[in-house]
């Protein structure tokens, strides 16, 4: 038994026995402690915060870890999310539930724009397999053009975060001008069921929750391999002295490139995950403001901190579903206050906080001094 | 060109900013083994011939050839990959990792983003990184995160990142600007260890310590050889007195 658990405490996923620790608690939060502690109503709530969780966790890979800052992973959320919800809206638009349009069998928002077919590009979403195959691929794919047209040229650090920027508002203008192939301001909704599956049901919320947090945490360990793999101590080395990684041999954009993509993919397995659990998508996921949101989610949890930016997450939503309940117009000027605090006065945010001061509790210090040879091993951003 | 014998040949190198010529006509040959120091005044080019040899600056005419194989079309990383490595003039490491990570991440192995990501750390890595942190004197600080360490160790922490990759041409822009008299009088121990199995370019000002390492000097001044020879000769040479050595 104890050398089974040394192993799993070994293995790179999991990141020591501190590592452990902190996805044992994180994993009874989200498993166990908020379905028997919340009711059905805030714990969907809880399931779509824990959809952004996707995107912080991709934040910490891409910058937390390698220093390379997108303000436009809502792209990727809203990809994803779109995906879910064009498959769910063609399943809602079966002929005889639509029988009063013009064009029976299209989707509502089709046919006010007196659109007589599926566009071409709807195609494909018919289909469950292809379209989780689209989720994936297709934020992948953008997230290649936009990383080889970028990184291969070498622009970053601010510029690239302008871009991404640029982007996300190209798309969600996108989005909203071309109503009749995407339903516009209001986005895509009333969607009902997954191959007859009723989303909508008490049974069904749960399942998606948990569906959720599984595919949350299967993040996080993919997360982990990567940065304790020497992928993720380049992903140091670059942040530090890209040139000196450039100059050891390595061709620096490569990496960027697949970072991006894979923080990519976890953003839009999220936004998927937000279609499915909140019933609907719209252009309002995919613009500036979201995309900045989820970064400040991730600087309050701890950019480098895997798990710190899913607290990070749970944090600020639930301040903002609090304030915005009870002071709805304060709420804005404490985000803002709340992400200059973070910068000013605690960069590493929640979980830099966790590593200063509840580890010197007596309890905790001796549990992770007896580890202190295992952890030295380990790349040190991989850790907490 | 013709092939030569030469680790590094750089014939007829000219680079020019906006009409500038930083380097113009520069001819220089460097062999195998050889410990070649270039000294010179302020703005003579120095630094601009290494960021050509390793791609970071690209050449307006003429032809870098390494081992008879021509670098100047190749990217930065192709470059190294080739065999030639580069320290910068301000120690340029990961200060966030450890002395041993510093090490270990510069492992010419992985270096594709699949290899990397399936990279094991196998004994021969760890024997390569004990055995380059013994080199450079940094034995005792493997698990110290290479921000704390002093000036100096930076310099030869960077050195040993590059040893780590065997180079048979490594190229040093001023290591010990900044070191103290003993830790000089260690690197040019260092230096003259390395250089037995292959070749080593070193941009110096200190002319004491280049006395200690050169096989051979290049004086250079206004992107052009002013002279080239044995320590000796060159001291002497009274073009060299006039533009740098002086008075």
């Amino acid at each position: 038994m104890n050398t089974l658990f040394n192993k799993i405490a070994s293995s790179s996923i999991v990141g020591g026995k501190q590592g452990l620790l902190g996805l044992a608690v994180l994993a009874a939060l989200i498993f166990i402690i908020l379905p028997l502690g919340v009711d059905l109503f805030r714990l969907n709530l809880i399931g779509k915060y824990l959809t952004y969780a996707f995107v912080a966790v991709s934040l910490v890979l891409l910058w937390g870890n390698g220093g390379i800052l997108s303000l436009g992973q809502g792209i990727f959320f809203g990809l994803g999310g779109y995906g879910m919800a064009m498959f769910m809206k063609l399943e809602a638009s079966d002929p005889i539930t639509t029988k009063i349009q013009t064009t029976p069998g299209i989707p509502d928002f089709m046919d006010w724009n007196q659109l007589t077919s599926i566009p071409w590009f709807w195609q494909p979403f018919k289909s469950l397999p292809l379209t989780i195959l689209a989720i994936l691929v297709i934020p992948a794919l953008f997230a290649y053009l936009i990383g080889f047209a970028m990184f291969k040229r070498r622009v970053g650090g601010v510029y690239f975060a302008i871009i991404t920027q640029a982007i996300a508002l190209i798309l969600s203008i996108l989005i909203v001008g071309q109503q009749g192939f995407t339903g516009g301001v209001n986005g895509i909704t009333d969607l009902k069921t997954v191959l007859g599956w009723d989303t909508r049901t008490d049974a069904a919320k749960y399942i998606l929750y948990y569906l959720n947090g599984i595919l949350l945490f299967g993040s996080i360990f993919l997360s982990r391999y990567i940065l304790s793999s020497k992928f993720g101590m380049l992903l140091l080395a670059m942040r530090d002295k890209e040139e000196r990684v450039r100059f050891s041999g390595y061709d620096v954009s490569d990496f960027k490139i697949f970072i991006f993509c894979v923080a990519a993919i976890i953003s839009a397995i999220g936004g998927a995950m937000f279609t499915l659990q909140v019933g609907f998508m719209s252009p309002s996921f995919v613009g500036i403001v979201p995309s900045i949101e989820m970064v400040i989610f991730c600087a309050v949890g701890g950019r480098a901190s895997l798990i710190g930016a899913v607290y990070g997450t749970l944090l600020v939503n639930y301040g903002k579903t609090f304030f915005s309940e009870t002071y709805p117009e304060l709420w804005l000027f404490l985000m803002g206050g709340l992400f200059i605090s973070v910068v000013m006065f605690f960069p590493d945010g929640i979980a830099g906080l966790y590593n200063k001061y509840a580890r010197k509790i007596k309890f905790l210090n001796r549990f992770t001094e007896t580890n202190k040879v295992a952890a030295t091993t380990e790349p040190k951003g991989a850790k907490a | 060109m013709s092939n030569t014998d030469f680790v590094l040949a750089i014939e007829d190198l000219t680079v020019s900013f906006d009409g500038f010529k930083a380097v113009d006509s520069l001819n220089m040959y460097i062999d195998k083994n050889e410990l070649r120091v270039v000294i010179g005044p302020n703005g003579a080019g120095k630094t601009t011939v290494l960021d050509l040899i390793c791609g970071r600056t690209k050449s307006t005419s003429g032809s870098i050839k390494f081992k008879n194989r021509e670098l100047t079309k190749l990217a930065e990383h192709e470059i190294v990959r080739a065999g030639v490595g580069r320290k910068f003039q301000t120690p340029s490491i990961y200060e966030n990792l450890s002395v041993y990570q510093n090490l270990e991440v510069s492992y010419p192995q992985g270096r594709g983003v699949w290899g990397s990501l399936l990279f094991k750390r196998t004994l021969a890595v760890k024997a390569q990184v004990m055995k380059i942190a013994e080199e450079i004197m940094l034995t005792d600080f493997l698990e110290m995160e290479a921000a704390l360490l002093s000036h100096g160790q930076k310099q030869w922490l960077e050195i040993g990142m590059l040893l780590m990759q065997d180079p048979e041409l490594l190229m040093l822009d001023e290591p010990v600007a900044g070191m103290s008299a003993k830790e000089r009088d260690q690197t040019a121990e260092l230096l003259n260890k390395i250089s037995r199995n292959r070749s080593v370019l070193v941009i110096e000002h200190d002319m004491e310590f280049v006395k200690k390492i050169a096989h051979k000097v290049t004086v250079l001044h206004q992107g052009k050889i002013l002279a080239e020879g044995s320590m000796d000769r060159v001291q002497e040479d009274e073009k060299v007195i006039e533009v740098y050595l002086g008075h």
